[in-house]
């Protein structure tokens, strides 16, 4: 059963079933398939969750604002306002009366319960499919610290994101990426870490030094970024939890860039310049045996494993522009994968092994793109001045990328869209932003 | 019923220590900002300032290209000269990258057009050891519109002088 798989494997600490009865979820009306052309969001009604102390009134009703953003904010799910509501919760423990809300076509119904015990803050939550007069899957509830009330929201979201869509969820995540500030030719930038909408932002560095893509590690305790704190680019690791960080690559006369781990966190590939000749590499994770992937003459550079670790697709302009190859990760023979018009760089394997995400230039205008792992089916996404970086949801199923505006003034903000090419979105930070890299799901 | 406590979601208090590393006087390198100061007066044939504004201190490139152009060999031949002369001096070449670009390519291409130049002076008999090169791509424009007038100008490789400091 795909529901209790997805308990154990995501929740694995934090959750506890409320002991509601299994019903026949997989098969019951209350679905979307994320890859047909959802033209109709779901409706949803989430009434603010009972306080059940007074420690917890302060949360009840922010953790049911977060839950109803992230999923209306896929564009999948639609919210149906407060005031349409013909009765409400009053207990948590209470039947649902399904009349009241088939009334309003609310589809979808989350209710939900938050007490308090010193720091900690317990959340339960229940789905109900409103047109099956039944609960969708078990209640869970969890605890956590005050503190961490917003992870809560995102858990109970992707929950219920995952019980709907079929597909994994993708809430509870952080997104790194460099945060910009000053005019254009002067710009100061910073490495920055941030809940995926945009909430709780840290600062990892200081603008003292220009730093460029961070890349989280596959637990998301670790970033790869590359930073001028010499003077000249090379590769940095830097762990979040202590911001400590250490140069992983820094060899006299070579410049180091474009860092990502492998799959099993224990291998950086990225480029190294030398003699002006850009060429991709590996070393281990503590910066030692590094060995060479490719030797042209021409550029190869932004390599991205696949996510078992047996191939590197990365961009080269060997044929005379720039355009995307596979290889094995152990370096060899590789092929190309993109032939449509333009320029194809910065591709990015998907979680799920499926596509390949990367920036198009074509014709004075940039997009981020997907195709899949043999080039096929290219899609353009989206289409702007300048739109570049993309990096994948931990499902799969979206993507953010930095969007440029044009001029003296330009500036790049960050923006998420779908597989599709629907729901594009800014995510909002408080001043420019770049590079920006999703984590794993949070554990 | 059982519950569990969510752990480790609290993440440390940032403790950022300033970076004490030997950087570019500049930080966004010499070349990067244009009008930097440079030591003495563009009349006197053995100053900084001679080499940068009277020679001319940067060589400009095509759309994605790193070779050199006739007007570019011609300013690096005087480059040379003035290196050759004056052995004081050492050199970061900086390549550059306009816009529009992906972020890494232009990097790799700025290290293209920083090479070019130290190639052709270390042809024209400069010392190696006195020459670096330092890529930013599109990092630092000196030109900020969204034109090819702008863009012209931010496609340059810039040798910026030093005093001593032999690479080796």
């Amino acid at each position: 059963m795909t529901l209790i798989r997805t308990l154990t494997i995501a929740f694995a600490t934090g959750l506890s079933l409320l002991g509601a009865p299994n019903t026949s979820l997989a098969e019951g009306p209350l679905r979307i398939e994320i890859t047909d052309g959802v033209i109709e969001p779901l409706p949803f009604a989430i009434p603010d969750f009972q306080a059940e102390d007074g420690g917890a009134s302060d949360y009840a009703g922010l953790i049911a604002r977060v839950v109803a953003a992230d999923l209306a904010g896929t564009g999948l799910f639609r919210e149906i306002p407060a005031d349409a509501f013909v009765s409400n919760v009053t207990s948590f423990a209470s039947p649902v009366a399904y009349a009241d809300w088939k009334a309003i076509n609310a589809q979808a119904l989350i209710t939900g319960a938050v007490s308090t015990s010193g720091d900690t803050i317990n959340v339960k939550f229940r789905v109900f499919d409103v047109f099956s007069d039944q609960p969708l899957g078990e209640g869970l509830q969890f605890a956590g610290t005050a503190a961490s009330w917003r992870r809560m929201a995102h858990k109970v979201a992707d929950i219920v994101y995952s019980r709907i869509t079929g597909e994994g969820g993708y809430f509870d995540s952080r997104v790194v990426f460099v945060s910009e500030s000053g005019p254009k030719n002067a710009k100061r930038k910073r490495l920055a870490i941030m809940d995926y909408d945009g909430a709780n932002v840290q600062y990892l560095t200081d603008s003292s030094a220009l730093v460029l893509a961070p890349r989280f590690s596959p637990t998301g305790d670790k970033v790869l970024y590359t930073s001028y704190e010499t003077g000249f680019p090379q590769v940095y690791v830097l762990d979040v939890a202590t911001v400590g960080r250490q140069v992983l690559s820094q060899q006299q006369g070579t410049m180091t860039f474009a860092p990502r781990f492998s799959p099993d966190g224990r291998t950086v590939v990225y480029s190294l310049s030398a003699g002006g000749n850009t060429d991709i590499y590996a070393m281990d994770i503590n910066g030692s045996n590094p060995r060479r992937l490719t030797s042209t003459p021409s550029i190869e550079t932004a390599p991205s494993f696949s996510p078992d670790g047996s191939q590197i697709v990365f961009e080269s302009d060997r044929s005379g522009s720039q355009q995307l190859y596979v290889m094995p990760a152990g370096g060899g023979e590789a092929t190309r994968i993109s032939f449509g018009q333009g320029r194809y760089g910065t591709p990015v394997w998907s979680p799920r092994g499926d596509l390949i995400a990367f920036t198009k230039q074509n014709a004075g205008r940039f997009h981020i793109g997907v195709m899949r792992t043999d080039g096929s089916e290219e899609r353009l996404l989206t289409a702007s001045f300048l739109d570049e970086g993309p990096t994948w949801s931990p499902n799969g199923r979206v993507i953010m990328f930095a969007r440029e505006s044009q001029g003296a003034a330009g500036a790049p903000a960050l923006y998420s869209v779908d597989i599709s090419g629907r729901n594009l979105r800014r995510v909002v930070t408080e001043g420019a932003a770049s590079d920006p890299a999703w984590s794993p799901l949070l554990k | 019923m059982r519950t569990f406590a969510i752990a480790a979601l609290v993440v440390g208090a940032l403790t950022l220590s300033a970076c004490s590393k030997n950087r570019l006087d500049n930080e966004y390198g010499a070349g990067a900002l244009g009008g930097d100061f440079v030591a003495g007066s563009p009349s006197d044939p053995k100053s900084p300032a001679y080499f940068q504004q009277t020679i001319g201190d940067r060589v400009l490139f095509a759309v994605d290209q790193s070779s050199l152009s006739a007007e570019g060999i011609e300013l690096l031949t005087k480059q040379a000269a003035w290196l050759m002369e004056n052995t004081a001096y050492t050199a970061v070449i900086e390549g550059h990258a306009d816009e529009q670009g992906t972020r890494e390519y232009n990097l790799a291409l700025g290290a293209r057009r920083a090479s070019a130049v130290q190639n052709f002076l270390i042809e024209r008999g400069v010392a190696p050891n006195r020459l670096q090169t330092v890529s930013y791509g599109k990092e630092r424009p000196l030109e900020i519109c969204s034109e090819e007038s702008c863009y012209a100008k931010n496609r340059r490789a810039v040798t910026v002088l030093a005093a001593g400091g032999l690479v080796s």
